[in-house]
């Protein structure tokens, strides 16, 4: 019988399937951090149970962590308490770690794929929405809350429904400016941040075969922020080329046996999905958000819908949002003054991202007000980045290059924006107070993110390379 | 895990949409390492002003209003994985939130904490907003047996959905780690067999 892709890695991974209870699957790697996990070591403590399989286990602090002076006690004594734990049940139940410090540390989401963790039909948990991000290899990945990781601590299981698949395809090419991160934003603008709920998506067409594996894991990154439990695209050469030979990857005999694995993984030519979707890559332009979701962004010239153009049940919160974000509808964003610029996070943190803002800031400057700061992904991002002199140029550039970790993403550390202040942002949310109280985010690739900061406002990069 | 079976409550009306995790709980408050305790933190930059005064504007805030039963606007619960969310309702005293949808992860995570999600009709959710503001006094009647919540005031009644598994399970008291560790066995004939 033909099969989907998500099927095909599901149906390998039942340990059991019995009439009236979900299926028990069988999670080949866990990756955790300090934020999600104390409670679930706390719960195995109480239990009196070890941890079933701490070589699947693989964990790194990355929520909490600072990004300046990495090498100093962490300041905020609930962050470091926090961080300590974490270390301390590594120890304890015997997982490997990659803290602060650590060549290997960074987001969860950059190292694993990084590492060669992530692989081709594989199952992958975190106590992390974001852990959609691992889909981009063609992985079934997904976020899971701290009960879960207790229960794939004892028994690398977990107890699921199988989802319902949609297919989302992209096709045709993709204009000058427009980045991995607008496609996805342009989709989740168009079937909003609840339309995806229930399902795994698996994206497809040329234009998603035409992306490397960093814009791929963008946008399998953010099918969270459609409410979708996971996205994921079919494995190919990228893919393979990709993982070769980077750490943990298989090797020699091992690669081969995986490889001829991983090219069977594909959805059968007339595998059937529960939805399809399909979208052309010549309609997609830079975005921006608006509002207080992801799925309200739009087209950079484009302006703020009216309010009398929702639908009448959802006009209170949409004016609710705008208040908030001190817009207007029917407003342009163009020209908006910003405040801030934030590079980072697990949607856009990684070399590609880093190389497209030095390409574009290269021998500019950015406007006086505003404050840029640029958050490698990874250790190992950040030593690349300044092997390759990107350092310099965004120094030159009035930008600041700091050390791995979340950061300003969700403003657990120190690196909050402050009250009213509008932050352009390359993260994957723009909730009220996501980047600390009262912070205006609007998000946005890091192309665009970058031509914000050298402007002081929003602009059209497309006007600009 | 506490068994869940009938309840009967005033509710606490936020007909707000898209409700995400950074609201129910804001990041800056997950640094805890215990699951006790986020109650306090309920809505917080919604509850308390920059200067921690109580914001009077906001239904937490309004002593006229009061419950077991949150009852919330669309898209309840989008955004992060984080179960603090599922604790923070837990804590500040909630047994049901009741929207017209719900985001999947806080679904998963409410019921793995005894919460009971219930998604009714867009236009049953509009009546018992309307019912409460008119009168705070008016009580819901869940019934997790009969899968049915009852307006008592209007006698509207609802059926709502349950997976069957986990109705047995808030029911019983039941959570999934007991139901996985019993599969044990299964667990480790299964990676024996595994090949890649
Ligand atoms: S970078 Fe942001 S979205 Fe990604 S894991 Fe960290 S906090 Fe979550």
């Amino acid at each position: 019988m033909s099969k989907t892709l998500v099927e095909k890695i599901w149906d390998a991974h039942v340990v059991k399937s019995q009439e009236g209870f979900p299926d028990i699957l069988y999670i080949d790697t866990h990756l955790i951090h300090e934020v999600t996990s104390p409670q679930a070591f706390d719960g195995l403590k109480k239990r009196g149970i070890p941890l079933f399989r701490p070589e699947q286990t693989v964990a790194t602090a990355d929520h909490n962590v600072p990004t300046l002076d990495q090498h100093l006690p962490i300041k905020e004594e609930l962050s470091r308490y926090q961080v300590d734990m974490l270390t301390k049940n590594c120890e304890e139940f015997g997982v490997e770690l990659y803290g602060l410090g650590h060549p290997f540390q960074g987001i969860v989401h950059v190292i694993g794929p990084q590492l060669g963790i992530t692989l081709p039909g594989k199952t992958m948990v975190c106590g992390d929405s974001h852990t959609s991000t691992h889909g981009a290899f063609g992985a079934i990945a997904f976020g899971i809350g701290t009960s879960q990781v207790e229960q794939v601590f004892a028994t690398q299981c977990l107890l699921q429904e199988k989802p319902k698949t949609m297919k989302i395809e992209v096709n045709g090419e993709l204009a000058a400016g427009v980045r991995a991160k607008d496609i996805i934003l342009h989709i989740i603008s168009k079937i909003s941040a609840a339309g995806g709920t229930g399902y795994f998506v698996e994206y497809a067409g040329s234009a998603i075969r035409a992306l490397s594996m960093e814009g791929r894991m963008t946008i399998c990154n953010m099918s969270i922020e459609m409410g979708a439990r996971g996205g994921l695209i079919a494995p190919d050469q990228t893919t393979f080329d990709f993982i070769e030979g980077r750490e943990f990857a298989p090797k020699g005999e091992d690669w081969d046996k995986h490889l001829a694995y991983w090219k069977t993984l594909y959805s059968d030519e007339d595998a059937e999905f529960d939805k399809v979707l399909t979208f052309d890559a010549a309609d997609i332009k830079p975005m921006i958000t608006y509002g207080t979701n992801p799925g309200m962004g739009m087209a950079v010239d484009e302006k703020i819908p009216s309010v009398a153009s929702q639908p009448e049940s959802e006009q209170d919160s949409y004016k609710r949002a705008l208040e908030y974000m001190g817009l207007e509808d029917n407003q342009s964003v163009l020209n908006h003054p910003i405040d801030y610029v934030f590079i980072g996070s697990c949607t856009n943190s990684r070399m590609e991202d880093l190389r497209d803002v030095a390409r574009f800031v290269k021998g500019k400057k950015k406007a006086d007000d505003v404050h840029v700061f640029i958050v490698p992904g990874s250790k190992q991002v950040e030593i690349q980045a300044r092997k390759e002199g990107l350092d310099k140029v965004f120094e030159e550039a009035g930008f600041q290059l700091r050390q791995s970790g979340c950061s300003a993403c969700l403003g657990m550390n120190e690196d909050k924006i402050p009250a009213g202040k509008y932050c352009v942002s390359t993260s994957n949310r723009n909730f009220e107070g996501r980047q600390g109280p009262n912070a205006r985010t609007m998000l946005a690739s890091p192309l665009t993110a970058a031509a914000a900061a050298i402007a002081g406002e929003i602009v059209d990069v497309r006007e600009l390379i | 895990m506490k068994k869940f079976e009938k309840l009967i409550s005033k509710v606490v009306p936020l007909p707000i949409e898209n409700i995400d995790t950074d609201q129910i709980i804001p990041a800056r408050f997950l640094k805890a390492t215990t699951r006790e305790g986020f109650g306090e933190n309920l809505f917080r930059d919604w509850r308390y002003d920059s200067n921690n005064e109580p914001k009077k504007d906001f239904i937490l805030n309004d002593s006229t209003y009061s419950g077991k039963i949150l009852v919330a606007g669309k898209n309840f619960g989008c955004g992060s994985s984080r179960e603090h969310a599922a604790w923070a309702i837990q804590d500040y005293g909630f047994d049901v939130v009741i929207s017209s949808f719900f985001a999947d992860i806080f679904k998963g995570n409410a019921l793995n904490n005894g919460v009971l999600p219930i998604q009714v009709s867009e236009d049953f959710l509009k009546n018992i907003f309307d019912e409460t503001f008119k009168n705070p006094e008016s009580t819901l009647e869940v019934d997790l047996e009969k899968q049915t919540v009852t307006a008592n005031a209007t006698g509207r009644q609802e059926k709502f959905e349950i997976d069957p598994y986990k109705k047995s399970c808030l029911l019983n008291g039941y959570d999934d780690l007991e139901f996985l560790l019993s599969h044990k066995e299964d667990i480790e004939k299964f990676e024996e067999q595994k090949t890649v």
